[in-house]
């Protein structure tokens, strides 16, 4: 007896290790954001956090330059955004760029260093646009950005390419014309909805289309006739995958922005949920206005699997800070990002 | 002198290998010579087989099997048939129903087709061992409690993957065959239609599911407990109660002034049992069909409480008029 439940406890120790493996290492603490009893609640792990704090460091903001002088478009040729900056001020707008998109590259990056004018490489087209793309959303996304703000480096982090950006999905190698084996759109363990199996591209139907999201009636009984709440549960799984993909992107869980026993009720969310409404509009206008239309001026191999162009979502800008930069106001030292360029 | 307050069985009584009573005529022959496994016995009966199969059985298996083969093999193709990805990804991996598109129609084979045949091959394997369980408890001359208790779990199956697709018009409303696919269903199911834990029919549900548990914690340990007394001899003592009855009364008595006895206490266990499908099978079944929204469902029918709002106004920028 006594050799048999050593045999057992040897067996079940290494078992409960290898099931524990998979869990987080305390401690974790909770902050209450609501009413007490209504699970209105954040969970954070010190430890992780202090990880992600390290992460989401805004740089320091180069000594503004003075505002005399030439204007940059009366000095340089082919000016067409920025050109109302001082030259001094217009070459630390570059500088700052260069740091922030370039640091390795340099000017090269964008401009043939030949000829600072030339329009040859796709990189400074590009560039053109996503000025005006982050005046635009410091502008008319105010309901989104507030007086923070966004610049370059909110998305790019010293990238070329921001970090997290996403394509439409491939199609897998025998999905053409193959009788089993559908996927449906989910079904696979995917970092973009958190590992979960819910639906992995919440992107296309909500941050480029405009597929409804509410899924909830707003009536306790079903309606007849035309009144009748139509969402399938199936969408309610693609809904369900845009928010795990906002609690991932936000480092936040459900209770950030609603108070989960009545998802729908607007009275009863936080004042985050309507910030994040207007971030689901304003990805969707980055995405159709600005870098679709680019799809053309990129080479192929910057596109996608099926030929689109990079475009953004919540983790672009968060990267796992509830508050991109944890809400460090970098946009304030660099006016001229502040309003759509004049034409 | 043997002990019975032990997780595990510390006798085994071995007799001499047997077939069981002789059956009635017209039944197949059993299958396979009994053996016994110490270590089975430990936690069981140490004798192994012989098994009846039957026709029931056969049949059952059959389509059973073909259910299982036809999903595992949607699976594999779905990650391009590689094993590998098969074995990273099976809790991932599901058979999905058609899409919404294709309300109660029959779908190409590609678009939930496969999923159609499966529930079908499903279902009749199902209720193909339902009645095997039936015939087997009738040839053996038992009551027919196990096959009834059974049913009540195929009742629930039968809501989720049939009764209530058809009911909603739609095949794309049924439960994924997959691990994680029919839970996330599950969540979705509950998002959709107003959070589920305000379905009174799902409370009473988790009632009987939590209360199964405590009443197989409450007996299992009463019966234990009197084991001392040959308190396990439970038929016996329905009609002639001894002293291990007596006392294991006595101390429900003393505890909370009523107890049930050796005869009630497996009709609670079986009821309780039964009517945790039976009641959830009823509060899904009326999800989509009579109540789309059941916390507002219980805001009327003052089921949920108001809080103080901690937050200032929010309002719905959608009705404000808020640019797109």
């Amino acid at each position: 007896m006594k050799t048999s439940l050593r045999l057992l406890l040897a067996a079940l120790v290494p078992a409960a290790a290898a099931l524990l493996s998979g869990c987080e290492r305390p401690p974790i603490e909770t902050v209450q954001t609501g009413f007490r009893g209504t699970g209105m609640e954040q969970i954070y792990n010190p430890r992780t956090l202090l990880k992600q704090a390290s992460l989401n460091q805004a740089p320091v903001a180069t000594e503004a330059a003075s505002a005399d002088g030439p204007k940059a478009k009366d000095i340089y040729k082919n000016v067409q955004v920025l050109g109302d900056l001082s030259v001094a001020q217009f070459n630390r707008h570059m500088a700052s760029i260069t740091q922030w998109v370039a640091p390795d590259a340099g000017c090269a990056y964008c401009h043939n260093l030949e000829n600072f004018a030339e329009d040859t490489k796709y990189t400074k087209v590009v560039a053109r646009r996503m000025i005006q793309m982050t005046q635009r959303v410091n502008q008319d996304w105010k309901a989104h950005v507030a007086e923070t703000g966004v610049t370059c480096y909110t998305c790019h982090r010293g990238n070329n390419i921001p970090a997290n950006v996403w394509f439409a999905p491939k199609d897998r190698k025998y999905t053409t014309n193959s009788v089993m084996g559908d996927l449906a759109g989910q079904n696979l363990a995917s970092k973009s909805v958190g590992l979960t199996s819910l639906p992995f591209d919440p992107f296309t139907p909500y941050l480029k289309d405009a597929a409804p999201i509410r899924v909830n009636g707003n009536t306790a009984m079903v309606l007849r006739g035309d009144a009748v709440n139509r969402s399938s549960t199936k969408q309610a799984e693609h809904t369900y995958s845009l928010m795990v993909h906002m609690s991932e992107s936000l480092g936040v869980n459900c209770t950030y922005c609603h108070n989960t026993r009545n998802f729908a009720s607007w009275e009863e969310s936080r004042p985050q949920r309507v910030t994040a409404w207007h971030g689901i509009r304003m990805a969707r206008d980055l995405n159709n206005d600005y870098m679709t239309p680019l799809t053309d001026t990129f080479p192929a191999h910057r596109l996608g699997p099926k030929g689109d162009v990079a475009k953004v979502n919540c983790t672009t800008c968060h990267q796992g800070a509830y508050k991109p930069l944890y809400g460090a106001a970098m946009a304030k030292d660099f006016p001229e990002l502040q309003a759509v360029a004049k034409p | 002198m043997a002990e019975y307050q032990n997780l595990f069985t510390s006798v085994q009584p071995v007799g001499p290998l047997h077939d069981g009573v002789a059956l009635p005529r017209g039944d197949d022959k059993r299958l396979g010579t009994p053996f016994l496994f110490h270590l089975l016995g430990r936690i069981g009966n140490a004798q192994i087989g012989p098994v009846y199969l039957g026709t029931l059985g056969v049949a059952s298996l059959l389509f059973g099997t073909l259910a299982f083969n036809i999903i595992g093999f949607n699976m594999l193709a779905s990650v391009d048939w590689s094993p590998i990805e098969l074995i990273r990804q099976l809790f991932w991996l599901a058979l999905e129903p058609p899409p919404p598109a294709f309300g109660l129609g029959i779908p190409p084979l590609a678009q939930g087709g496969w999923w159609l045949i499966v529930g079908f091959m499903l279902t009749v394997s199902i209720l193909l061992w339902w009645t095997r369980t039936y015939r087997r408890a009738r040839q053996l001359g038992l009551g027919t409690h196990v096959a009834w208790a059974y049913a009540a779990a195929i009742w629930l199956y039968l809501v989720c993957g049939l009764f209530r697709p058809i009911m909603m018009g739609s095949w794309s409303e049924a439960v994924p065959f997959g691990i994680f696919p029919h839970l996330d269903w599950v969540s979705a199911l509950s998002l959709r239609y107003g959070n589920l834990f305000y379905n009174p029919f799902h409370a009473l549900s988790i009632v009987f599911l939590y209360g199964s548990v405590l009443l197989f914690a409450m007996h299992g340990a009463t019966i234990l407990a009197v084991s001392r007394f040959g308190g396990e001899r439970e038929i016996e003592q329905i009609v002639d109660r001894g002293t291990a009855s007596e006392r294991a009364a006595l101390f429900w008595r003393w505890t909370m002034g009523f107890n049930a006895t050796m005869e009630s206490i497996h009709r609670w266990a079986w009821w309780f049992a039964v009517l945790c499908p039976l009641v959830g099978g009823v509060g899904i079944l009326l999800t989509g069909t009579v109540v789309d929204n059941w916390y507002l469902w219980s805001v009327n029918h003052h089921v949920a409480p108001a809080y103080p709002l901690v937050s200032p106004t929010v309002l719905d920028p959608a009705i404000l008029g808020a640019k797109p």
